[in-house]
């Protein structure tokens, strides 16, 4: 701890969003520097969560699971007419549910790892990105541990293996920047009013419909174009058409939201960054 | 000591909100402003919100141990959460010039279903400790704790003493340039209090700059090279941590004559007019010191005749318990009959208590002593200044004897005889 440089802090009422450059230099370090932090918090997280669970990690697959399997068993009834799949129905909707998933938690860890960390927040002053990445970490081991569900899945249904797989990882990391991205907006209001935590469950119920999840892309208006313009549909069809060795749809749209994805995480990094320290000041410690 | 300034506060504001749905609105204000990429804050207070700290200045140098003394609600606390860097100033600047880290929020972040061998490295990496540096410190860590038999039980078993116990000893092993404590010392028993001041004794010999937030105004006094005194949000004394405490005293009597909570109580036959403290000039007494002469002169007001009143003073510790009373009937001191305007004077010769403000009571009994014919609370107050540093209230008159060598052989107590005593 020695030979370091002593490093000058200066706390002001002048506005961070003022000098953008400066924001962004302080941001990129804190993420840097906090690395080690996160992967601690990861790791108690972790540990605490399966320390009290009896079933573990059966947790993180069995919503999904549950959801595709009552889909299977609806479309195979023929209760309701889900269109045309290029992949066995299964297969689709169990990839589609997992990937919707990965979306969720995407969305709601950031105003969550908040909220657990308030007493932490309101008393310690530590890299606050600390907590963005080690929810990154949290959505990530979630995800890996489904991955063993779909691998079997996959052998069940005799869907071959291919490169695209690897592939696929690309836009579902860009589905799970976009659910930061916008998880992050809502922190500093979330964390204000608990009108957030409470609308966010119909919210995402209701967006889960209005995607192309459990149904075949959609040909017909208005929902075709509400496929189109929703970030979501594009990400998730093109990593499940990638990892099922199907053509990926939309290509353009595709790359549009990939980019509305980063946009919208870097914005989200920018306000919570700016608007944390403001509604700590409003928290009860 | 190089006289290295390690924090530089000009200047600096900080308004609060007193209802928490107008400041949960604020709070949306001062985001849609800061986003815009307008300054936090402002000059002027809005509705319901109030100064916590306002126009606070003051520097800190290296090697410096700082009290910050105040009424509560004074400011302290939000003082040191600015230092800290948990909220931000509305107004000013704060400059610091080195690693900071705050006594404050022992054990904050520790997980209760983990073990706490598990929480002491997260604690750590909370606190900026690296890893690595941690797993060296280790065993000095849970050394210092004094409760290595359940370092592998989960922190929810913990009592709440041993939770702080931890706290304090990952804290105590980081090697910050300037830290903040605040009452962390009331905490734990005798012997885990004494391991914490001497560590902070330790950290002030190497040069670490201390500010210290306390109630015990003993310990300001004894390990702060000087002190802030704060009311209501304003700095109002810097200086020696001596005069700052009796600034800080002033501060509270002066508070309590305005705040002037009357408790009026009683049958009302004769009713208590005012205390008066004179000196032994038979003057206004000012400046107080221990061991003063000093006349209590209670003026009364009887309505009809009354047999056989009892008078009493209640002497009290600002805010605090009873120190002593003065009672006409403890005394064997018969009033007679009385009737109209009078007052009566009791003379103490030496007013034997230790510097502090003390509120005084009057009340005057009927003849049992237990049914009140009036009663005023906080009728005067009193503030002894002076040197004398002492822990406690009362000061014994005494005088030393010089040593006197002995040959004599005085037998060792034993560890029997240390338990009894």
């Amino acid at each position: 701890m020695t030979g370091e440089q002593t490093p000058q802090i200066v706390y002001s009422a002048e506005s961070q969003a003022k000098s953008p450059g400066k924001l962004f230099r302080n941001m990129t370090q804190d993420m840097f520097t906090s690395r080690e932090l996160a992967w601690s918090l990861f790791i108690r997280d972790i540990k605490a969560q399966y320390r009290q669970s009896f079933l573990g990690v059966v947790w993180a697959f069995v919503p999904p699971l549950v959801t595709g399997l009552i889909f299977i068993v609806l479309q195979q009834s023929k209760v309701v007419n889900l269109g045309e799949t290029d992949i066995p129905y299964p297969v689709y909707v169990l990839t589609g549910t997992i990937l919707w998933q990965v979306f969720t938690d995407s969305l709601n860890t950031p105003l969550r790892s908040v909220k657990n960390a308030q007493s932490m927040l309101t008393r310690i002053n530590f890299p606050r990105e600390a907590l963005i990445l080690s929810g990154i970490y949290v959505v990530i081991f979630n995800l890996l541990i489904k991955l063993v569900v779909l691998l079997a899945i996959f052998l069940i249904f005799r869907i071959p293996l291919t490169p695209g797989i690897l592939v696929a990882a690309v836009p579902t990391a860009l589905l799970i920047l976009f659910g930061m991205g916008l998880g992050l907006l809502l922190v500093p209001i979330g964390t204000l009013y608990t009108d957030i935590t409470a609308a966010l469950p119909t919210l995402t119920q209701i967006w889960f419909f209005l995607t192309p999840v459990v149904y075949a892309t959609p040909q017909t208006q208005p929902l075709a174009t509400l496929a189109l313009i929703n970030p979501v549909s594009p990400l998730l069809g093109a990593a499940r058409s990638l990892a099922t060795n199907s053509p990926v749809l939309h290509v353009g749209a595709v790359y549009v939201s990939g980019v509305v994805a980063v946009v919208l995480f870097f914005l989200g990094l920018i306000v919570y960054r700016v608007g944390l320290p403001i509604v700590i000041e409003r928290m009860s410690s | 000591m190089t006289s290295e300034t390690l924090v530089r506060v000009e200047d600096v504001s900080k308004r609060y909100c007193r209802d928490l749905k107008r400041s949960l609105w604020y709070g949306m204000q001062d985001l849609g402003r800061e986003l815009a990429g307008r300054d936090h804050g402002g000059a002027n207070l809005r509705k319901d919100e109030f100064w916590a700290i306002k126009d606070a200045s003051f520097a800190l140098q290296r090697g410096e141990t700082l009290g910050l003394i105040g009424h509560n609600g004074a400011g302290k606390t939000t003082m040191l959460r600015m230092l800290n860097g948990l909220i931000r100033p509305d107004a000013g600047r704060i400059e610091v010039n080195g690693r900071i880290q705050a006594l404050i929020a022992l054990g904050a972040g520790f997980n209760p279903v983990l073990t706490g061998r598990e929480n002491i490295f997260i604690n750590a990496a909370v606190l900026g400790m690296p890893k690595a540096e941690t797993a060296r410190r280790f065993d000095a860590i849970v050394d210092f704790s004094g409760i290595e038999e359940f370092i592998d039980m989960p922190v929810q078993n913990y009592s709440s003493g041993m939770t702080v116990r931890l706290g304090f000893a990952v804290a105590a092993n980081l090697e910050p340039d300037i830290l903040l404590v605040d009452e962390v010392l009331a905490v734990g028993d005798l012997a885990f209090r004494t391991k914490c001041q001497v560590r902070i004794q330790e950290m002030r010999d190497t040069g670490v700059a201390i500010i210290f937030v306390s109630h015990n105004l003993h310990t300001v006094s004894h390990i702060c090279t000087r002190a802030l005194t704060l009311d209501r949000g304003h700095i109002i004394f810097e200086g020696d941590p001596e005069s700052a405490i009796d600034a800080y005293r002033s501060s509270v009597a002066s508070r309590n004559e305005s705040v002037a909570q009357e408790m009026r109580a009683g049958t009302g036959e004769i009713r208590v007019g005012r205390l008066e403290l004179l000196d032994a000039a038979g003057a206004p007494a000012v400046n107080v010191k221990v061991g003063d002469a000093l006349t209590f002169r209670l003026h009364y007001e009887a309505a009809e005749p009354v047999t056989d009143p009892v008078f009493n003073l209640a002497i009290h510790v600002v805010n605090g318990q009873q120190v002593t009373g003065i009672r006409t009937d403890a005394d064997d001191y018969r009033i007679g009959r009385v009737e109209g305007r009078g007052f009566i004077d009791v003379i103490v010769p030496n007013f034997n208590l230790l510097p502090n403000a003390y509120t005084i009571d009057a009340v005057i009994f009927h003849r049992d002593g237990f049914t009140f014919y009036d009663r005023v609370n906080q009728i005067a107050s009193i503030e002894v200044g002076g040197g004398l540093q002492i822990n406690g209230t009362a000061y014994l008159p005494h005088r030393w004897v010089e040593p006197v060598p002995t040959t004599l052989e005085i037998p060792a107590l034993t560890p029997a005889e240390l338990e009894t005593s």
